[in-house]
């Protein structure tokens, strides 16, 4: 009897709301809100463009740079010295040109746009899952009580490698995965990240950046071939100064080639040797596999054969992302870890992001000041100097040339 | 009342724990999961059953990640048409990944459901772990 009279009052007062209600929408606090993609709420500090499907690190300056520098030298080719080289030697020459060209940009692009295979984070049952595991490992530890490096050993093929837990992903990473600092994420197969692509190397898309690195040596090496047999045939008619004076795009070219094709072929040839060994960059800097660590020291992720591990690297199958860019984030879906559970064993975030920012910028200079101690690398580096010092030099250079031309 | 559940009736059941099968590195990089059978799932399932189906799972990664002559041709293929055939066809893993979603479905309704356990596909997961939930089952009466 009380149920009976309530009813009514309740259903009036249902009334009232949908009268003074004017939408005709009958659950609008439900479809307020708009299912977001998972790109949006990543975690990590990349860029996302075109809804998701382009993925990229943070700073992109570089990138833009090194696709100016393609872009202005292979354009200059084509439109100054192919008509000239194409009328007295062979069409073939713009046609192999731009086929090396749109090859390099295409490596270039998908290299720098893909996933680099980026492990997403745990969601926070994985994470609670593994600190039981690391607490029970360890034992109960006092307040103030440092607990020891969170690492597991794991045997493969007979080489004890370490596992270390990633406080910001909270993971255990796999073997060969490692942090980047600039892009905040755990990378498997982490190469090195690369300002010039604007993006990590990883397990996804190594092949693309080195078949960009060696089609762009391919590339240098036949502009500048060509843009001197251009400037040759040109002065054999009319002399060394006006041919430079009817074409001074060659110059530019010429100077910007010589002066790349050191660093691009000498990275070309380490990365020939990465590829070889079954090596990333990361291992080969910090000497992981390096015989001078222990007598029974070796890699044990090599085939044993330089070729089945170029095949491996280049032909072996590429896996998809692990990530899921462009999906919809399920309601009922536990969100990853985020950096602001930190617990009081790791280092606070703020102390992280303050290192991630001086990472950042010895990352940059590092390279630029101290000399690596490894042959290969070593040779890089000095290209690498060289290169910008006389960069500045030829730009000044073009710049006093044009002015005494006008 | 009866003491098997459909995979609809687990959505509506109370999540009681989760379980975590972990990687295997001892092979190298390669995707395999460990198949040591853990402690949650004893009062559950069989033992033998559960590494029939981690085991079945590691084979399907293997095949995925194979390195073979179908695997180089692929890659060849892929590099002289400027990775634009991917366009157009999907890569062998993607292919075996799909095979895989299929075979964890089919685990899930014909085994798993109804001993009220739920398998969650690793790629979901980031192919970290093997997530398994237990839900509550109060008709056989828990702990």
């Amino acid at each position: 009897m009380h149920l009976g009279v309530e009813e009514p009052i309740r259903e009036c007062q249902y009334n009232q709301i949908c009268t003074h209600n004017s939408s005709p929408m009958d659950t609008p606090h439900i479809k307020k809100k708009k299912n977001k993609r998972k790109w949006q709420v990543f975690p990590g500090r990349n860029r996302f463009y075109c809804n998701g499907r382009i993925m990229m690190a943070k700073q992109t300056g570089v990138f833009y740079l090194t696709m100016v520098l393609i872009l202005v030298t292979s354009g200059l080719f084509f439109a100054f010295d192919c008509p000239f080289l194409a009328s007295n030697l062979t069409p073939a020459i713009p046609a192999i040109g731009g086929v090396l060209f749109v090859f390099v940009m295409g490596m270039l692009l998908r290299a720098s746009f893909s996933d680099p295979g980026v492990l997403p984070r745990a969601t926070p049952e994985e994470a609670a899952d593994i600190e039981r595991q690391i607490d029970a490992n360890n034992g109960p530890s006092g307040p103030g009580y440092r607990p020891p490096p969170r690492t597991r050993e794991v045997l493969i093929n007979g080489q004890t490698v370490k596992l270390k837990y990633c406080f910001t992903c909270k993971i255990f990473r796999p073997p060969r995965a490692s942090h980047c600092s600039l892009c905040d994420n755990c990378v498997d197969r982490f190469d090195h990240h690369c300002p010039w692509v604007g993006n990590c190397v990883g397990r996804r898309n190594y092949r693309f950046f080195y078949l960009f690195i060696l089609s762009l040596s391919f590339l240098t090496i036949f502009i500048f071939a060509f843009v001197i047999t251009h400037v040759i045939l040109r002065s054999n008619r009319t002399g060394f100064l006006s041919a430079l004076k009817d074409s001074p795009a060659s110059v530019l070219e010429v100077v910007v080639c010589f002066f790349s094709v050191w660093s691009i072929v000498g990275l070309s040839g380490f990365h020939t040797y990465l590829i070889s060994s079954n090596q990333t960059t990361n291992e080969d800097i910090k000497g992981s596999w390096s015989s001078k660590r222990g007598k029974g020291n070796y890699n044990p992720y090599s085939y044993g054969n330089f070729i089945t591990n170029c095949c491996a690297a280049l032909c072996g199958p590429l896996p998809p992302s692990l990530i899921d860019r462009r999906g919809f984030i399920q309601p009922d879906t536990p969100q990853p870890a985020t950096q602001t559970n930190g617990t009081s064993a790791c280092p606070p975030n703020q102390v992280q992001s303050h290192m991630v920012v001086c990472l950042h910028l010895t990352n940059q200079t590092r390279l630029f000041l101290s000399p690596p101690p490894q042959k290969f690398l070593f040779c890089y580096w000095l290209s690498l100097k060289i290169q910008f010092v006389f960069i500045c030099i030829a730009l000044l250079q073009c710049r006093l040339f044009q002015s005494s031309l006008t | 009342m009866a003491e098997t559940h459909s995979l609809q009736d687990l959505r509506q059941a109370a999540v009681a724990s989760k379980v975590f099968v972990q990687r295997d590195y001892t092979s190298g990089t390669i995707c395999k999961f460990q198949t040591k059978f853990p402690a949650e799932l004893e009062s559950r399932i069989d033992k033998v059953q559960f590494e029939e189906t981690i085991q079945t799972l590691n084979n399907l990664y293997a095949e995925a990640e194979k390195l073979g002559g179908r695997s180089y041709l692929e890659g060849c293929l892929a590099c002289l048409t400027a990775y634009t055939i991917f366009l157009c066809m999907e890569t062998h893993y993607e292919k075996v990944l799909k095979k895989i979603a299929k075979f964890i479905q089919e685990q899930n309704e014909k085994i798993y459901a109804p001993l009220g356990l739920l398998l969650t596909d690793p790629i979901e997961r980031g192919l970290r772990v093997v997530e398994i939930t237990i839900f509550e089952d109060r008709s056989i009466g828990s702990r």
